[in-house]
């Protein structure tokens, strides 16, 4: 493969729409799906005379951001207008941050292959986002919507640290997590809350110097990330090796065709003439606020998961996968919490019976029919052997058809309590004995393997009930004598 | 009527001499009598007579304010709620308001009835008002001569006795100059004072609204009405608002008043210089003692204004895309031709240059050598002045450097128009507080007509409760405010 002689660099810049109710710089609220133009006040259309007012809201929560990057906030940052004409950026500019953004150098460590790597980022700056134009069925003319124009966005620039579309998809999938974690995006790529625009390059092996970079702009899913980073890794590869070159330029994927195209060249691009906006004051942040922040920031991803592999002892897989959300992680520490049953137990059912039924339905773990307190009652009858871990998976089944009974409801009324009467298992074994005189006489002359079959036959007759150890320990017992 | 005072308009509205809707009335007939002077774009007759009858009825409740029955004007870059507002320009002849300005809504709430809006400099861009898509307002003194701009409606309003007061806007010295061409007193608050939320941008750092009326007392009692800090406007300040009638008539003796030597020199016409000399003994009468000074940066005020202001005015022009508002050209065939042809079309000559200088100016490869040295200059004229303030208590000087001149007589060249704005521009700059004041008649040659000359106090920040004792002081020395040009006694 030609690839193997190639370097490839990228960098991303992502879009959070930050979960506040109003909007950066008006009152109007950031409700997705309204009918269009319903939710754009006067601030929002640019209309003659109207003035920006920052909402502290977007402010706080770019601060929150920063500190969860272990990022530098800027004591002083200053809005900047960024002009162009187009007809959904009612002012003809565009409010950001350039020269001073509020958030300044930080980190993101991703996990690929086992492997952990630090990501630098660059900056995070406040901007306000533009409206929607709309093609369609408008008769050769454009529609305008205004709704979304002046929503808050935190602009999160990495350093082009990544050197494959799988760590950029690691990086985009870190940073979703982290975002909806500290509750300020709320992650919803479909209503474009996470938007990614890529920067690749490619480069000789060894060669210090990056590549002619492409853009590729407004990628909405971390699987279109994947392949259209692919995709244009190839082209470049292809592009150099025919006896070409890059030129620096944005490209728009087109996840239908699967392919990116130029949307516009270096010299093409505007010249935006960004300036200070003089309508609003520099943003000042002190240390107290910063300390405030600190101080409420919740638990992180990473965090989280080392605390969940040492004070648990649960393995990096399991730790990994319960606290990619925060309200996964939530509802195992209150299984455990309630259920007082070995932790490792407690993931193996979130992660596997739970999870598994969870996808099945596609539903949110804040969705499930199961409560974390039904899961722990279930649990605790495994631990205390009044139901054998099979007998469970039935109980846990009838759980999510019917959410409003519980785990000891569903044991009584169907009978499943496990058996421990040893006299009634006794009586099953030497039935069972009895009846299977040639397997006895292969396992007396060494084929272990038998007593398997012996287990299982136990276990048909009770119907599962009796406890399988108490079952071992009496037919060794049976079969030696 | 037209002639007195608010105070003595409010004690004739309260002891029943004269009701609201009748003093409403003679200026409604006394604006359609002086049409020819085109003070007014817009006159809301029906809106006014209805406002006074409210004013009215809340007058003979006893909770009015000095301003309640008071008719005032606009000037037309106030938005006004369901009133057409043009700013001056073709590009908002057909946009009727939807809210009300916040220095609307306040003169409102005190109770004035608004007559109608102002003529003005198409986006206050004007020393002349000659750049009004309406056509000039005319100096009530002459009117082969400007009445100055960009607010030269809203001076012609007040000194031809067309309004009892009206607002003006001041980003480089649009209130003070008219004022001083018209003979009337305006102030440029501090720079944060007013609101401007309503107030259609030019140049947002630099922007102001302010009073323009008869005299002192009754710019004071405006500028209460029009003060304080709106959470609409984020450059506007959270600082106490102080009674500004309060302190009128407050001793002047041993006020430290300095006078640079770089305003006094070159350039200034000699009947100017004559009565503003005559102006200063007067204050040295009442007291106060005369500094002179030295502030070098004052010369490199206009060009780092003209930069400043146009940067900041390309990019609040750009809303005005025929998109959603204003002017829209016809039949545009796709979206390129829909802008160039729609502000090609709607904006005049001036406001295009300025657009253009300033879309120049913040371009890549220009911002650091125009810009950004602007701003550093900038800076250097504020502490000029800070350091000028700690060593005087105001500082004093023309508003002009000659008589309103003649129409048309500096349309050609826009250098020379620039010009004319030489001793106000600074003070924009820096966000100071400047009052105009009439102080004297003056005709700058054999033959011509005496004309008002405007003199001008300069504060430190917040300092216009200042300003307003020391031009309340000279006006009860001297009656140069209490002149109305021939015609219009």
């Amino acid at each position: 493969m030609h690839t193997n002689q190639w370097e490839v660099v990228i960098g991303l810049e992502i879009h959070t729409q930050l979960a506040t109710k109003s909007k950066i710089f008006s009152g109007a609220s950031t409700e997705y799906g309204a009918e269009p133009n319903t939710q754009a006040c006067a601030v929002d259309l640019g209309f003659p005379g109207v003035l920006p007012v920052l909402n502290k809201e977007a402010v706080h929560k770019a601060v929150i951001f920063g500190m969860a990057i272990e990022a530098q906030i800027a004591p002083y940052s200053v809005f900047a207008r960024k002009n162009y004409f187009y007809p959904d950026l009612p002012k003809g500019y565009q409010i950001s941050q350039m020269d001073l953004p509020i958030v300044g150098v930080g980190h993101l460590d991703i996990e690929v292959d086992g492997e952990t790597k630090r990501i630098g980022i660059t900056r995070a700056h406040l901007e306000e986002d533009a409206g929607k134009s709309l093609h369609e069925n408008f008769h050769g003319l454009s529609g305008i919507d205004l709704n979304r124009a002046g929503t808050p966005l935190l602009e999160i620039v990495s350093e082009p640290d990544m050197r494959s579309a799988k760590e950029a998809v690691a990086y985009m999938r870190k940073l979703h997590e982290l975002v909806r974690y500290l509750e300020i995006c709320d992650g919803n790529m479909q209503e474009g809350s996470f938007r990614c625009d890529a920067n690749v390059s490619v480069r000789p092996k060894g060669q210090q110097a990056f590549g002619i970079r492409a853009e590729i702009k407004n990628i909405n899913s971390f699987k279109f990330v994947e392949k259209a980073i692919n995709h244009e890794i190839e082209r470049q590869i292809e592009l150099i090796e025919s006896g070409g070159s890059v030129v620096q330029e944005t490209r728009l994927y087109d996840s239908v065709k699967d392919e990116t195209r130029s949307m516009r060249s270096k010299e093409e691009a505007n010249d935006y003439r960004y300036f200070p906006d003089p309508d609003l004051l520099p943003v000042e942040i002190d240390e107290a606020f910063k300390a405030q922040v600190k101080a409420a920031l919740p638990e992180l991803p990473e965090a989280k998961k080392q605390r969940f592999k040492t004070y648990y002892q649960l393995d990096n897989e399991s730790a990994s996968m319960l606290t990619s959300s925060r309200a996964l992680a939530d509802y195992f520490e209150a299984v455990v919490k309630t259920s007082a049953c070995e932790a490792k137990l407690c993931a193996n059912w979130i992660t596997g019976d739970l999870s598994a039924a969870l996808n099945k339905a596609d539903l949110d773990i804040s969705e499930s029919p199961v409560k974390a307190t039904q899961l722990a009652d279930l649990l605790v009858r495994i631990s205390d052997n009044t139901i054998s871990g099979k007998i469970a998976k039935k109980v846990f089944d009838t759980l999510w058809q019917q959410p409003n009974s519980s785990a000891d409801d569903i044991i009584d009324a169907e009978g499943l309590k496990q058996i421990t009467d040893t006299g009634a298992i006794e009586a099953i074994i030497d039935k069972i004995i009895a009846a299977n005189l040639g397997q006895v006489e292969q396992y007396l002359s060494g084929k272990d393997k038998v007593f398997g079959f012996f287990v299982g036959q136990v276990m048909k007759e009770m119907q599962g009930k009796a406890n399988p150890a108490e079952v071992n320990k009496m037919l060794l017992a049976k079969l030696k004598n | 009527m037209h002639n007195k005072t608010i105070k003595e308009l409010a004690d004739g509205l309260r002891s029943s001499e004269f009701s609201s809707v009748e003093l409403t009335q003679y200026f409604l007939t006394r604006i359609q009598q002086h049409q020819h002077l085109n003070a007014y774009i817009t006159v809301t007759e029906d809106l006014a007579l209805q406002a006074a009858q409210v004013a009215d009825e809340r007058i003979a409740s006893g909770n009015a304010t000095l301003l309640t029955g008071i008719p005032i004007a606009q000037k037309d870059i106030f938005c006004t709620l369901g009133v057409k507002t043009s700013c001056g320009s073709k590009m908002l002849d057909n946009f009727i308001a939807p809210y009300n300005a916040t220095v609307v809504e306040k003169l409102n709430h005190a109770g004035a009835v608004m007559l109608g809006k102002l003529n003005m400099d198409e986006f206050a861009m004007g020393s002349s008002n000659e750049n009004s898509y309406y056509g000039v307002a005319k100096n009530p003194w002459n009117t082969t001569a400007v009445p100055g701009g960009s607010s030269g409606g809203s001076a012609v309003a007040v000194a031809a006795g067309l309004a009892v007061c009206a607002t003006g806007t001041d980003t480089g010295g649009s209130i003070r100059q008219p004022a001083a061409f018209c003979g009337i007193t305006g102030l440029k608050p501090t720079y944060g004072r007013v609101s401007r939320y309503g107030m259609i941008a030019y140049a947002s750092s630099l922007d102001q609204g302010g009073p323009m009326t008869r005299s002192a007392e009754d710019a004071a009692i405006m500028l209460q009405a029009m003060a304080g800090f709106d959470e609409k406007d984020s450059t506007s300040v959270d600082h106490p608002v102080p009674d500004y009638s309060q302190g009128l008539n407050s001793s002047l003796v041993g006020l430290k008043i300095g006078l640079p030597t770089e305003f006094f020199g070159e350039g200034l016409s000699r009947n100017i210089a004559t009565a503003l000399d005559i102006a200063i003994k007067e204050y040295q009468c009442l007291g106060a003692e005369i500094i002179n000074i030295s502030m070098p940066t004052l010369t490199l005020a206009i060009p780092t204004y003209y930069v400043i202001a146009s940067a900041e005015c390309s990019s609040n022009l750009s809303r005005f895309d025929g998109v959603r508002f204003g002017y829209r050209c016809e039949n545009p065939v796709d979206l390129a031709d829909l802008y160039t042809r729609s502000r090609g079309e709607g904006f005049g000559r001036e406001v295009k240059r300025r657009i253009l200088m300033g879309t120049y100016a913040l371009s890549a490869g220009y911002y650091d050598a125009y810009y950004l040295k602007a701003q550093k200059i900038r800076r250097l004229i504020s502490d000029d002045f800070k350091n000028a303030l700690s060593q005087v208590d105001v500082i004093m000087s023309p508003v002009t450097p000659t008589n309103a001149f003649g129409l048309g007589e500096k349309t050609a060249d826009p250098v020379q128009m620039y010009l004319e704005d030489l001793y106000t521009i600074a003070i924009n700059l820096a966000g100071l507080p400047a009052i105009s004041i009439p102080a004297g008649l003056s005709a700058d040659g054999e033959g011509s007509t005496p004309m008002p000359v405007g003199l001008q106090i300069i504060g430190n920040y917040f300092a216009e409760a200042k300003l307003l004792n020391i031009a309340h002081c000279y006006q009860q020395v001297t009656d140069w405010h209490r002149h109305m040009p021939n015609g219009f006694e």
